[in-house]
């Protein structure tokens, strides 16, 4: 294990701010308040839309364009959720529950299968593997909005137009976690144990199932995570997939709202609300998770 | 493995294949509109328009200066952010780390629509502040929206890429540095001739990624469509191919266009990645 927490983790959070902070702390040099200063000025930029996203779904129809944008004025919160859970019956709640299920579900299932297919290429050599990697290496650079409506063609020729599996499919494989996987099982997997259960009369699946995923446990939870957003944050597919707006993800429900908000100004608070309560659950979850993410993107960089 | 391969191919394979195929035909609707359409077989006569498609060259004209603009300059804030920040020289490092991370976490549409709001007069509080001072305040003029839509990814991806450079940086041996120094070379001279010619992989890696973000242009342009006149149907080669499949019904050219830009992005990362495995063999 020591080999792959180098070769996987190690780069990312604990040792190396360890490192940092062993070096002495030196007295406040000009160079460092400056270089303080522009980073404080970036960080304000990054924040500038959340800021004023916050701002705003505590805001009246009326003060949203007469009130300043980056403070608060009559504090509506309560009234403009309310706009928001009402919507249509509750369409909202069933967006977010999509969005949850499409995600969950999804990157659950793409985690697992990047798993396998992650340890057969790390572990059986057969005929024609690196031919397949390279294959495989190909698809990650066809992005998926390309791929959008050739998948749109496939799935209207077997009839699952407007189904929730034609969203859930298409997220089942991703092709960045075999590679992370492919990694990780490679250098924790000692062979020896492979052996050892194999000889114990243990059968492959068995061997999959009791001995690899646990010991890979912290790849899943980054692919999990990786999938997790890009099914989240994916909007292209469920556009042309879905015309019926109750298995609509979230991000496609706040486009709709958005582009009704044109002809309607009142609906403006419910889409700034709606995407303020539809960001939390990500940032909690990249917030709680952030050892994973560090790690998965340095894997990335290592590679 | 059988169960991703499957997926694979089902999901990546496939499709293409459909596309090909679907890419040799036309939809021709049977004289007065009325009644079934007509599928006829043209061969590539979807490609030969697509090569004389004025709409064409021109989104992808767009889409090529956008992303000569916005990847360099959202590669050079991410370096910079993250030599910074291993300089160990910035305060509340994790905290702005995290700051710079979290448009990541929210989703492109959203994030669109939230720059949307901030790009209205009426609404936005940096168009009131920038009209309060007499400054240019139309972020949705014809001009000025290409690069209001750059904006949208460059706060989108900054943070991702930083943290990609960070983590290469980090994961370099510290005692070249020490050396450098005692050797009486700057923080400067040392970030230039040494962090990021070691760390080039890593960079490439994100312009790789950035180049492929660059010609998927689609919800960001089609968020501020229903804003402003200035950002039309066929602004970026994916909005085209939109338009092309769901307004027009012309899925036999849509699927020529989207076969056209599968082999634009799959050179240009080969491109890249050429240069990427020629760094790490030296």
């Amino acid at each position: 294990m020591t080999h792959v927490s180098s070769r996987l983790s190690g780069a990312s959070a604990s040792p190396a701010f360890s490192r940092n902070a062993v070096q002495p702390r030196r007295a406040t040099s000009p160079a460092r308040v400056i270089l303080t200063l522009v980073m404080v000025a970036l960080a304000l930029y990054f924040l500038i839309p959340v800021l004023w996203m916050i701002f705003a779904s505590t805001k009246s129809t009326a003060d949203l364009n007469s009130s300043f944008g980056f403070w608060f004025a009559d504090i509506h919160f309560v009234q403009n959720l309310k706009t928001v859970f009402v919507l249509q019956d509750g369409i909202f709640l069933r967006w977010m529950g999509n969005s949850l299920l499409y995600a969950g579900v999804g990157s659950l299932g793409a985690t697992l299968i990047a798993a396998a297919a992650g340890y057969s290429l790390a572990k059986f050599h057969f005929a024609g593997r690196d031919a397949l990697l390279g294959f495989i290496l190909g698809g990650v650079l066809i992005p998926a909005t390309v791929l959008a409506l050739p998948t749109y063609i496939l799935l209207d020729r077997v009839g699952l137009i407007n189904t929730y599996w034609a969203v859930f499919l298409p997220s089942l494989g991703s092709t960045f976690g075999v590679f992370l996987c492919r990694i990780y099982v490679a250098s924790s997997v000692p062979d020896e144990i492979i052996e050892a259960a194999r000889v114990d009369g243990a059968g492959e699946v068995r061997i999959f199932f009791t001995i690899v995923l646990r010991m890979v446990v912290p790849a899943l939870v980054t692919v999990f995570l990786f999938s997790f957003i890009s099914i989240w944050n994916n909007f292209f597919l469920p556009l042309i997939v879905l015309n019926d707006e109750r298995k609509w993800p979230v991000t496609l429900g706040l486009y709709s709202l958005q582009q009704s908000a044109q002809s309607d100004p009142d609906i403006v608070r419910t889409v700034v609300t709606g995407s303020l309560v539809s960001t939390i659950p990500l940032v909690i979850l990249f917030l709680v998770l952030q050892r994973y993410w560090r790690s998965g993107l340095t894997a990335g960089a290592l590679k | 493995m059988l169960p991703f391969l499957l997926i694979f191919v089902t999901f990546h394979i496939i499709p293409i294949f459909f596309a090909v195929q679907e890419s040799l035909f036309r939809q021709q609707s049977s004289g007065l509109g009325l009644g079934e359409s007509v599928r006829q077989f043209v061969g590539l006569g979807n490609y030969t328009r697509a090569f004389g498609d004025s709409t064409l060259y021109a989104a992808g004209g767009r889409v090529l200066l956008y992303g000569v603009v916005q990847v360099p300059i959202m590669l050079f804030l991410a370096l910079g952010m993250a030599l910074a920040f291993d300089s160990a020289l910035v305060h509340a490092r994790q905290f702005l780390q995290v700051v710079a991370f979290l448009p990541y976490a929210i989703p492109g549409v959203i994030g669109a629509i939230l720059w949307a709001f901030l790009y209205v007069p009426g609404i936005s509080p940096i168009v009131s502040l920038l009209q309060d001072i007499g400054a240019p305040s139309d972020f949705l003029s014809p001009r000025a929206v290409l690069w209001s839509i750059a904006n949208v990814s460059t706060w989108q991806w900054t943070g991702y890429n930083m943290i990609i450079i960070f983590a290469a940086l980090q994961a370099l041996p510290r005692d070249i540095f020490e050396a450098a120094r005692v050797d009486g070379a700057g923080a400067w001279r040392v970030a230039w001739s040494i962090k990021i010619p070691l760390v080039l992989p890593a960079i490439l890696l994100t312009a790789l990624f950035s180049i492929i973000g660059t010609l998927q242009l689609f919800s960001e342009p089609l968020v501020l469509k229903t804003l402003t006149g200035n950002v039309t149907y066929n602004y970026t080669p994916n909005m085209m191919v939109y338009n092309l499949a769901f307004g027009t019904n012309d899925t036999g050219y849509a699927s020529a266009v989207s076969v056209v830009i599968a082999a634009v992005t799959f050179i240009a990362s080969i491109v890249v990645l050429r240069l990427l495995q020629k760094r790490g063999s030296q």
